[in-house]
Parts: C-alpha cells; structure tokens; sequence
C-alpha cells in the first residue's frame, strides 16, 4: 500500500502530461477523422511503423539529455549510416552492411563524445557543427544519389517483414525501448547517467566516471540514430541523403513531450515512445485532414509548442 | 575515545604554482574525537579537507590512515579507504529520491543481469534514517522536496553509513536555521559514539565549542595552534583566527 502511494507521488505533473496528451489527441482525430479511416487498424499499424525510426532515435535522446548533454547531429547520423550499409549491401552479405550501418552511428557518435567528454566542449555547438558536417558527408558519398537496397533478407529484418504476423519495425521498436527502458531504470549505468545530468560535481565526488558517462551517451545516441538509418533503409529500400533530416525537430519534441528534462537528471524511455507515437498520430492525422503542407507544418509547429510548453510548465519552481 | 590515531598528517604542504595554500600542517586525530578546524576565509580549511579526502594530493608531507601512508589519486579511493566527506554545497543529485542519493556511485545490484536493487536501497536507506532518527516522509522522496534540514541529514547520514574511519564535514549546518542545526549537531554527536573520527569545519565558534574536543586554528595557510576545547575560551581563539592579540 505505501509502496503504491510513493508511486501515486512519484507520477509527477511532467511525466503525466504525455499521457493525457496521448490521449486527448487520439480521442480527437478518432472522432473527427473517424470517416476518413483514422482509427482502422491498417492506419493505426501505419503509424506505429512510420514512427518506428524516431522512436529509436528519441530513446537514444533520452539517454543524452538525462545526461545533461544534447545530440543534434542524430539526423545526419542516420543518413550517413544509411548510406554507407546500402553501399556495403551492394558487395558484401547482410549481416556486413548491418555492422557498417551501426558501425558508422556508433563511431559518429564517439567523435561527438570525445570532443565533448575529453575536450569538455559544450555538446550543444559539438554536435551543431558536426550536424552540418556529416550533413555534408552524406551528400557527397553517393554524389546525392540514392542507393537502392536489393538485399531481401535485410529489408525483411529492418523493413518489410514480419515475425508470426507482427511487423518486424513493431519489434524494433519494442526491443528499443524495452531495452532502453531496462537500461535507463534499472542499472547502474542508468543511474549514473541520471546523477550526471542532475548534479555532476556530486556524481564525480561520488566515484562516478562523469567524462566516460557523457562519452557513451553519445554513442548510444549515434548508435540509435545508426539503427534508424537501418530501418529507413529497409523500409524504403533504398538510402538517401534526405534520410533522418526532418527528424530533428519531431524527435526532440517526442522526448521533451514525453518527460524527459533539457537539463538533464530527469526523463523516461517509455514517455518518449508515447511522445514519438503522439507526434506520428499528429503526423497522420493532420494529413487525413487534407491540410496542405504548409498548413500541417504551422499547426504541427504550434501543437508542439504547446506541448512542450504545457510539459516543461512547472520546472522553475 | 581510543588512543590509537586514524588520521596523522605531518607536515604537509600544499602550492597551487606559486601560491601557498598550507604550509606545514600537522595534526593527529583520534577515533571518536571532534576537531575543529577554524579561521577566517582563505585561510586554508577547504583546501585542507580536500587534500584529506583526495582531491588534491600535497606538494610534500605525510598523510597516514590508521597508521599507513597513504596517497589517494582521487577522492573515490579515500573513500574506499573509509573517508567520507560531507560538503558544504551538500553533493546530493536533486531530482533523484533519497535512497539512490545514499547509494549514489555504489548502487546495489542483484541477479546475472546486475539490476539496481531498489528494494534493498529503499529498505536500507529506510533503516539508516530511521536508526540516525532523520525525519523524511520516506526513502523514495526526492531529495528537492525536502528541507535543508533534512537534505544536510541525508548527507550526513550517507556519510555515517560508508565511511569506516574519518568523516570530514565542511561547514555542515551554514545554511539551516536553528532547529535544523540542533538536529544536525545531534546526528555529529552520534557519529562520534560511532567512534568515528570526525573534522569539522565551522564559522560558528558556538557550534565549535559544543561539539569539539580540539581546535585547530589556521590562518593564511599557517597553522597558528591546536587548543584543547576545554581549557581554552572564545577570546583566545578569535584572537588565534585573526592575529589580533
């Protein structure tokens, strides 16, 4: 009973907030957009498999801001390693291009976490810079050409396929967040990644490694983005440079949204994936409304802003 | 108080460049002894317990613990060797509950996985409070919910439960009120039935006679003198601390 009520306490105003948004979001285009096949089940598995990529990506964020770090450079990241697994495709077998693809998130995010773990630059303008960087570097591996990606075992394993009827991206993003969540809650490492970003004077004078800490939270984040570039790539069957780029900002708010703090010490895996499911529900349902894109992009700006406003409302007390 | 010494440090100096920071301390510190450490801002004492607690090491001089040198290249390793420190600016992760502050970088885990023991933190943590009668609604609170009072308890308590030989305590009740120091003092006092050997750093010279059973007086890096708490007075210490006879 008092374990139930420390619970009750625990469930703060900012970590329920992605819930009732949740909710009141999908109430609402289940009612208005009923008609136009909102809640069908086809739909509904669209959108779970649309988003399955920035949910990834958005458990990889958690890790980085609970840390009091921020990665900006995850977009660039998934194409990047996109293309360099649907290069690798091209002559080698599958489980190659998929070490590749990983490969090359887990590296990108290392070099991220050198320079802000080692170096101690901020991982605000590290990653703005190098966000431009491997921008770049997309563009000009495969001359802004996309690569098609032929291998049928691997678009099965990271797009198309299914496992006893479910859809091989819904396991994707239940391992994701599965094992994100049993990371982020109940190891050590997850606890200090939390002390990090809460306090990081106390985490060091308490023994925590606080550079190794920050490093490895950049290489989960590039790690994520490296998986998402996977199933981009499988999904699409092809690789693009344009993979991931429009991600940034939905991710971000999908993490915000879902309780994670900005400043670190706080957050939660499984309020992102609801964070992310929201904004592909919002994604869906603004389209099934037939607005144009311009129109979509104003209204899903201001829903997000509200949402971050609403989630973020009572941090400064 | 037993005879033996747990803490002995002999003539140690400390440079930041050309800077002294301390030049020539010496002192021995007993189990179950308060020692006072006062004087004026910059006069050495922060530095002093850093070096203690190993994060910085001494240009030259000896520390030894319960009889055997030691040189601790970062502060985890003098608290492997029973060394707590409680800081003045708490050292506590704000938005974390109670319990994972008392095992912050000493989580316990259980099974092949290695999963956080949450269970056994809260239950432990639950029997420290209790037992050193800190009064917090429970070991899952989050630590930004709870007073000065009650945060500097943690703190000391979290001290209490890992440190074997010496606690250092720099400035521990400098932000609370009346009643909250009174508690505080309180959980000193049984630290030392403890019999731990304890440092303390304080700018109240009322506190310091209350709790300690030596002062020692630094001023600009110099050591000026350690007094027996009891056959010394409020004048001569202040006259100590600021060299003004």
């Amino acid at each position: 009973m008092t374990r139930v009520s420390s619970r009750l306490q625990g469930l703060d105003f900012q970590q329920a907030v992605v819930y009732f948004g949740f909710l009141a979001i999908f109430l609402f285009f289940a009612v208005t957009l009923y008609d136009d096949g909102f809640l069908t089940q086809r739909n509904l598995t669209n959108i779970v498999l649309q988003t399955a990529p920035a949910t990834i990506m958005a458990v990889g964020l958690v890790f980085a801001l609970s840390a009091g770090e921020i990665d900006l450079s995850f977009g660039s990241i998934v194409a990047v390693s996109a293309l360099s697994c649907a290069v690798a495709l091209q002559s080698f077998p599958m489980p190659v291009g998929v070490l590749v693809g990983l490969g090359v998130g887990v590296a990108i995010g290392a070099f991220n976490g050198v320079l802000v773990a080692y170096l101690k630059l901020p991982s605000f303008l590290v990653t703005l810079a190098t966000m431009g960087l491997f921008a770049g570097i997309a563009r000009s591996m495969t001359n802004l050409r996309s690569v098609p990606v032929m291998n049928d075992t691997f678009t099965g394993l990271f797009g198309s396929g299914k496992l006893f009827t479910v859809p091989s991206l819904v396991i994707w993003t239940c391992l994701g967040v599965g094992i994100g969540h049993l990371i982020y809650r109940h190891t050590r490492f997850g606890a200090h990644v939390l002390a990090t970003g809460d306090n990081p004077r106390a985490a060091q004078v308490s023994g925590i490694k606080v550079a190794r800490v920050r490093l490895y939270v950049l290489m989960i984040c590039g790690g994520c983005a490296g998986l998402a570039g996977l199933l981009y790539a499988g999904r699409l069957q092809a690789a693009k440079y344009t993979l991931g780029e429009s991600d940034l900002m939905t991710v971000i708010a999908a993490v915000i949204v879902g309780g994670t703090a900005l400043n670190g010490g706080k957050g939660s895996v499984v309020g992102a994936l609801l964070g992310s499911l929201l904004m592909g529900m919002l994604n869906n349902g603004l389209i099934l409304m037939n607005l144009k894109v311009s129109d979509q992009m104003i209204v899903r700006g201001l829903i997000i802003l509200i949402a971050v406003a609403v989630s973020l409302r009572d941090t400064s007390r | 108080m037993s005879d033996h010494d747990v803490l002995s440090l002999t003539n140690i100096h400390k440079a930041f460049g050309g800077v002294v920071a301390i030049e020539d301390f010496s002192l021995n510190l007993k189990a179950g002894e308060v020692v006072a450490l006062v004087g004026d801002n910059g006069a050495g004492k922060s530095t002093l317990i850093k070096i203690i607690s190993g994060v910085y090491s001494p240009t030259s001089g000896d520390i030894l613990l319960d009889g055997q040198k030691t040189d601790f290249r970062d502060a985890s390793a003098a608290r492997a060797n029973g060394v707590e420190v409680v800081y003045q600016d708490l050292a506590l992760a704000d938005q974390q509950p109670v319990y994972m502050n008392m095992f912050l970088g000493r989580e316990l885990t259980k099974g092949p996985l290695k999963l956080l023991d949450k269970a056994r933190m809260r239950q432990e943590t639950q029997e420290l409070v209790d037992e050193l009668d800190v009064r917090i609604p429970s070991a899952s609170s989050t630590i930004s919910d709870l007073s000065g009072g009650q945060r500097q308890g943690i703190a000391i308590a979290r001290a209490t439960h890992w440190a074997s030989k010496l606690v250092l305590l720099d400035e521990p009740t400098a932000a609370l009120g009346v009643a909250e120091t009174a508690r505080v003092e309180a959980l000193i006092e049984q630290l030392k039935a403890k019999d731990l050997a304890i440092l303390i750093i304080s700018h109240s010279l009322d506190q310091v006679f209350r709790l300690s059973d030596r002062i020692c007086v630094l001023r600009r890096g110099k050591q000026i003198g350690v007094r027996d708490t009891k056959s010394t007075d409020k004048n001569e210490i202040v006259s100590m601390i600021t060299g003004v006879a």
